[in-house]
């Protein structure tokens, strides 16, 4: 069985996470599209630390005999791979984006350029 | 005064957007139809052009709500007092554009929004949209304390007030159920107007089944955190 006062530390840790990530998309600093895993991450751990049962059904299905709390770390890991994993596909879509609007600037300027120089004192 | 505008968002939609254009000049020709091609790959921003609209081609996809966004930025910088928003892919009929319009023309409200749910309804939908429409409908009405009944609507039409406000600050991905608890929390004036839609004149939907659920988990999301956050503010004249 998991110790007691590991599943309180879970519990409190996981409120903590959900509270950062509400109070962070409220002042504007975090999209909602962005913050979906991290809210489900905390729900998840939230649910696993407070449903004592349940990690232990699941840590048997595991095969995890010794210590279900390692379930826990197992489940906030994948969950942070998950989260990495999200974010290097937003990194490589703005990284994409970005030369796409250094191009269409560098295309607009050129542009004006030859406009000013059809139209000097314009 | 400047003239007013229609602001017509637009992904790949050239079998529909010059239909749609036409029909606006149809309904008023003193509208100045600007296009916004979102990140279009097809040949939309030249068939929207050859039929006479201002094209603003975003270089790559934004989303629904930035594109939207970005035709009532160019309203409001080039100081127009009345806008209408009409889908690029056809669904938003602008011979109704009266209906839509009147409120605003009136000054009953500031922002008038096309509801297919209001009176008459020309409009099928899978089921599981319109659950999904009813609980938004639910959840907004709640909050706003007044009967919507089509959140997720974009036929709408604004006044100056609400350009400052949504040129301003106006929700990503899937911008019109936030924009009302917004407009309300700001003090705007909302109405529904009865209107028929149309099956979509090309293209498709941006929203699957899989989005589906994404889209109610996001949007509730934002409602209730908005319910935390101070109400935008709007630009000011200068």
């Amino acid at each position: 069985m998991t110790p007691l006062r590991v599943s309180i530390a879970g519990a409190v840790a996981s409120i903590l996470l959900l509270l950062v990530v509400l109070e962070l998309i409220r002042s504007r600093r975090l999209k909602e599209r962005y913050a979906l895993l991290w809210l489900a991450t905390g729900i998840v751990l939230l649910v696993l630390s407070a449903w004592r049962g349940g990690l232990n059904t699941i840590a048997r299905w595991l095969g995890v005999t010794g210590y279900p709390p390692a379930v826990l770390f197992a489940v906030g890991i994948l969950f942070v791979i998950l989260v990495l994993l999200h974010y290097s596909t937003v990194i490589s879509r703005l990284s994409d984006e970005s030369v796409t609007l250094a191009q269409r600037l560098a295309l607009l300027e050129q542009r004006l350029g030859e406009e000013d120089e059809a139209s000097p004192g314009g | 005064m400047a003239r007013p505008v229609a602001v017509v968002p637009a992904l790949n939609e050239e079998a529909s957007i010059g239909g749609v254009i036409e029909g606006i000049r149809a309904f008023d020709p003193t509208f100045d139809v600007v296009v916004v091609a979102d990140g279009s790959t097809d040949r939309t921003p030249e068939v929207a052009a050859e039929h006479g609209a201002h094209v603003l081609r975003l270089p790559f996809n934004v989303g629904i709500g930035g594109a939207v966004q970005t035709g009532f930025r160019y309203a409001w910088e080039h100081g127009c007092e009345v806008v209408v928003r009409v889908d690029g892919d056809g669904q938003h009929d602008p011979a109704e554009l009266g209906a839509v319009l009147a409120p605003v023309l009136a000054g009953q409200a500031d922002v008038a929004v096309g509801s297919r749910f209001v009176g008459t309804d020309g409009y099928r939908s899978s089921r599981a949209r319109r659950v999904g429409i009813r609980v938004l409908a639910w959840t907004v009405s709640a909050i706003v304390g007044q009967r919507v009944t089509d959140p997720t609507s974009g036929f709408q039409a604004l006044n100056r007030r609400a350009i400052a406000l949504f040129a301003a600050d106006y929700p990503h991905d899937y911008p019109e159920v936030e924009a009302t608890v917004m407009a309300h929390r700001c003090g705007l004036r909302l109405v529904e107007v009865p209107v028929t839609m149309r099956e979509r004149g090309g293209g498709r939907s941006s929203i699957n089944s899989l989005h589906s659920i994404y889209y109610m988990v996001k949007v509730l999301l934002a409602l209730f955190v908005d319910l935390f956050r101070r109400p935008a503010t709007p630009l000011e004249e200068t």
